[in-house]
């Protein structure tokens, strides 16, 4: 399957987000520059964590005018995948290829920490071979990661079941102990209402190999993989 | 004869007290009037003060610091650059080196230590190295200490906010409060990059009429004089008015001039880079100049700046970050220039190389300074300041010694909820340690690992000092810090391969202070020789002072090792119940300089003898260990002592685990459980291992001191019986409940 990491400047985990897909993953994974204008032939685009124009003036609201960006939004109309990761799920929210906003953490500072997350629909590229309320461990690392939304907004995305991860406890219980940052209703990844967009602040780039402390963000990886299939 | 440069409009009277107002001696104001065969122009002064000053010109520690073995069978790249490096095995290279951000870090905690971090990351890059990794040193005054909880917020926020950004992971460090730093905290940064050896940078200009570009952020007004007037000088009650001359860091630029300069040097168009770090243009192009033997020649008019109306003294001191000087292949300037645009970054030709070895500045056509390349690169004045040690130390007990020593299980949860012991998760939180996906291990084991991409090999890397065991015998206290950072990456399994360090102490015009850096010195060369380990870049800060106090002696040591398979890394951690646990130490241990002493007071101890043979024998085993899998963890004995590394060893993030341990001891063996004063290693290890581990670290003894266990207590003896989930309640919440107090 054909992959397109954008490279915006002042994203970091492109490089990781690639090598997961090539070296780990064995896909055919290449680097976009924000600059461009065509995404490639990508199947699935990924937007990846980082501080995209250093987060100056507010996560994501710089690089969602990155000329790349129009493509990306045309791709998305078109049914294509995306998925933002971090910096790239914030992207997302900002050019409303998602609904939601991320504020800053609730403790005001970053969070570099291992967290349980809740697979709460299965039904969707991103998540298809995951088991209903699977529990991933997943590495976060943010200063803005609190997810909020309005609450009519909130109601119809359950509904849906646009929440696609929340931040749970080891027995798979949404606690505050287990919010690391104050998202509502322990949002930690969301749909859009097609389910074909996908943003979440946790890294299953840097959760795919044992080596480096776990492989449960294969499961998302694998799930796109099957679904393009 | 070159003709005298202008002075201009403004420019004050250049005397011997306008000279001592640039932290200039009379002396050495003679000295440059006698290189100039005249009186130095405004400019030139300015130029003086900075590349002469002593965290320029190392004035006092250069001599001594000769003593230091640089060289090793796995050294690369020739001394003089801006940081040194070692191969480590299919084709890459290492590339570190820790530098001292302390007074700016004072004065404003944030933007001190995010540039700290900046300027460590640059000194890596230019030599054309991937940072991969970072780690800081961070002392702290008292925790009860009204400034320390805004001076910690401000360091560690200024770290996480400028390594998170830029994308280098904080892999590990070293967190100390002790009332010796009251006055004047210490940020010692370190930067860790990779290169394919055939990649690697230097420093060194070639080819006179190749063009010098200037890349990166515009210049500003920022950190004029930050390395002469606030770096080389003891603080006093008027250094909080010295806030203009910390620099301002921009995180954000520095990305791009990572990922710029590197795509830069791949086009083979770069004949030599270096930053502009501490004294700005003015060290980077005399630097460049003088290593190459040439000249260079600057328009001060084509330098990029922030502001309108920078003088041209301003511009040459300004410590503005994000900023790199390139000399470049003439002919090829466009080629980098493109490459810099991509990136939205200045490149601009602001001189060329020429080869008459004057270092010569213009502006608006004329020469507003001229002088040899040398007399400001290489020829500040070395100084052989007297020393003398200070009287023997009194033995007079310390604090509290006249209260009556407290039972060993209620000292043991008093030192694993003291900041020095308890974990410091709240502040290694705060960094990114995963980012660019190397990080194997990372922060709150003894070491952190990394893997090395392409390859089954790996690092280990850790930062230690021992400011109290330096206070009381500075050789002994270096060699003591170097043993300590070995046997960190020794517990990972890693083979110590290489040193850098910074050397903090107070003024040097004191002559004990000055017996201190070269006893210091003299303990890390003959470390260093015992393990084989050179020391292949450093950095040294002096006058840590405040209102005539100095710190204690804080010499820092990084250590990196290297892993031939990165697979058989090993944690600190117990892991399987039933294990042997196992003692292996090179001597006796003590309560000299111990976190108990400093809580419960005793009286003042000599520290021990350190034989040097033995620490490389218990090196040397760990590494063999670890590579035949023979063990399956190793922790070092460090802060609190032998009770509090059981401890620690048993709070698995996995899955906690219990030890029972049999020493023999009786409630009044402090030493035993709580002294530091000897190399230990705790180890665990398959029962029938037992026997052949013995005979690897023979001589040393291989003490059997028990099994680790499934049942969740801590069991030393009949002294302690302690629940291992309410230990590491203590040890984790120790400094957030402080924190959190009122």
């Amino acid at each position: 399957m054909k992959w397109g990491v954008v490279r915006f400047p002042g994203s970091l985990d492109d490089g990781d987000a690639l090598h997961a897909l090539r070296n780990v993953l064995g896909q055919d994974a290449a680097m976009l520059w924000h600059k461009d204008e065509t995404l490639a032939g990508a199947e699935c685009v990924v937007l990846p964590g980082g501080f995209s124009y250093g987060d100056y003036l507010r996560c994501g609201a710089i690089a969602r005018f990155s000329p790349i960006m129009k493509s990306v939004a045309h791709f998305a109309a078109d049914g294509g995948l995306v998925i933002g990761i971090c910096n790239g799920f914030q992207i997302l929210c900002e050019a409303h290829l998602l609904p939601g906003a991320l504020m800053r953490n609730r403790s005001l500072s970053f969070i570099c920490d291992v967290v349980n997350v809740r697979v709460d629909n299965t039904r969707t590229p991103f998540t298809r071979t995951a088991h209903e309320g699977e529990i991933l461990r997943l590495p976060i690392k943010h200063g803005e990661g609190c997810y909020v939304a309005p609450a009519d907004d909130l109601a119809q995305m359950e509904e849906r079941g646009q929440v696609l991860l929340r931040y749970v406890d080891e027995a798979g219980v949404e606690t505050d102990a287990a919010n690391p940052n104050g998202s509502m209703r322990s949002i930690a990844g969301v749909a859009n209402d097609r389910f074909n967009v996908f943003g979440l602040m946790p890294h299953p780039e840097h959760a795919v190999e044992k080596m480096l402390g776990g492989d449960h963000g294969r499961r998302i990886f694998e799930s796109i993989i099957e679904a393009a299939r | 004869m070159t003709v005298a440069p202008v002075e201009l409009p403004g420019d004050p009277v250049i005397d011997t007290a306008q000279a001592l107002a640039h932290g200039i001696t009379a002396e050495e104001f003679a000295t440059i009037q006698r290189i100039l065969g005249r009186v130095p122009t405004f400019t030139e002064l300015g130029v003086f003060s900075v590349m002469w000053s002593e965290h320029c010109s190392y004035k006092s520690s250069r001599k001594h610091l000769r003593m230091l073995p640089g060289k090793g069978r796995n050294v690369v790249g020739g001394p003089g650059e801006n940081a040194g490096a070692i191969d480590v095995g299919d084709g890459w290279v290492a590339v570190f080196k820790i530098e001292s951000h302390n007074h700016p870090s004072y004065v404003e905690p944030y933007q001190g230590a995010a540039t700290g971090v900046g300027g460590i990351l640059r000194d890596i890059f230019t030599m054309g190295a991937r940072p991969v990794a970072s780690m800081d040193s961070l002392k702290f005054g008292s925790f009860d200490h009204p400034r320390t909880r805004f001076l910690l917020g401000g360091v560690v926020g200024g770290i996480g906010g400028y390594g998170n950004c830029v994308g280098v992971p904080t892999v590990a460090g070293e967190v100390m409060f002790d009332a010796g730093y009251n006055g004047n905290i210490l940020v010692n940064a370190f930067s860790l990059g990779l290169a394919r050896r055939e990649d690697l940078q230097s420093a060194r200009a070639q080819g006179a009429g190749n063009p010098v570009l200037y890349v990166g952020s515009a210049t500003g007004r920022d950190g004029i004089h930050g390395a002469s007037l606030l770096a080389s000088a003891e603080f006093d009650a008027e250094s909080e008015s010295k806030r203009p001359t910390v620099q301002v860091g921009d995180p954000f630029t520095e990305k791009l001039l990572i990922e710029a300069c590197l795509e830069a040097i791949k086009t083979g168009a770069i004949v030599a880079i270096q930053d502009m770090g501490a004294a700005g243009l003015s060290s980077s192009s005399s630097e460049m100049a003088g290593r190459g033997g040439l000249g260079i020649e600057l328009d001060l008019g084509l330098v990029p700046l922030r502001e309108a109306n920078l003088t041209p003294y301003e511009i040459l001191l300004s410590e503005s970050q994000e900023r790199m000087l390139i000399v470049a292949v003439r002919g090829r300037e466009s080629e980098l220039a493109a490459v810099f645009e991509k990136w939205d970054l200045h490149a601009v030709v602001i001189g060329r190389i020429t080869d008459d070895g004057r270092w010569r500045a213009l502006w608006k056509g004329e020469v507003v300074a001229d002088v040899p390349v040398g007399s400001i690169s290489d020829d500040a004045p070395v100084y052989d300041r007297p020393r003398q040690a200070p009287p023997p130390a009194s033995t007079t007990a310390n604090r509290a010694s006249s209260a009556p020593a407290p039972p060993p299980d209620v000292a043991l949860r008093a030192l694993i909820s003291s900041p020095n012991v308890a974990s410091k998760r709240i502040v290694f939180r705060q960094y990114d340690s995963i980012v660019q996906g190397s990080t194997v291990v990372g922060p709150g084991s003894d070491a952190a690992v990394l893997r090395i991409k392409d390859s089954a090999r790996g690092l280990a890397l850790k930062v230690d000092s021992n400011p109290r065991a330096c206070a009381l015998d500075p050789y002994l206290g270096a060699i003591a810090t170097v043993c300590e950072a070995a046997r960190n990456v020794a517990c990972a399994g890693a083979r110590p391969a290489g040193i850098t360090n910074c050397l903090n102490y107070g003024n040097p015009e004191r002559p004990e202070i000055m017996w201190q850096l070269v006893r210091g010195i003299e303990g890390l060369r003959d470390a260093a020789i015992a393990f084989d380990a050179p020391v292949i870049s450093g950095n040294v800060s002096l006058y840590n002072e405040t209102e005539g106090r100095a710190i204690p002696p804080t010499p820092t040591i990084a250590m990196v090792g290297t892993l031939d398979n990165v697979a058989r890394h090993l944690k600190q951690y117990f892991k399987m119940p039933g294990d042997a646990v196992l003692m292996v130490r090179t001597a006796a241990p003590s309560l000299a300089a111990s976190e108990y002493t400093d809580l419960f007071g005793m009286p003042r101890q000599q520290l021990s003898p350190i034989d040097l043979v033995r620490e490389r024998k218990l090196i040397d085993g760990l590494v063999e260990c670890a590579d035949r899998r023979l063990i399956r963890s190793a922790h070092d004995v460090s802060e609190g002592g032998l009770a509090v590394a059981l401890a620690e060893s048993c709070f698995n993030p996995g899955g906690l685990l219990g030890v029972e341990a049999n020493l023999g001891t009786g409630s009044h063996d402090v030493e035993v459980l709580f002294g530091e004063g000897s190399s230990t290693v705790i180890i665990s290890a398959p029962l029938e291992n037992v026997p052949v581990l013995s005979k690897i670290f023979a001589p040393l003894e291989t003490v059997a001191i028990g099994r680790v266990t499934a049942a969740l207590r801590l069991k030393i003896d009949t002294v302690i019986d302690e629940d291992v989930a309410a230990l590491q309640h203590l040890y984790e919440t120790a400094i957030p409940g402080r924190l959190n107090q009122s």
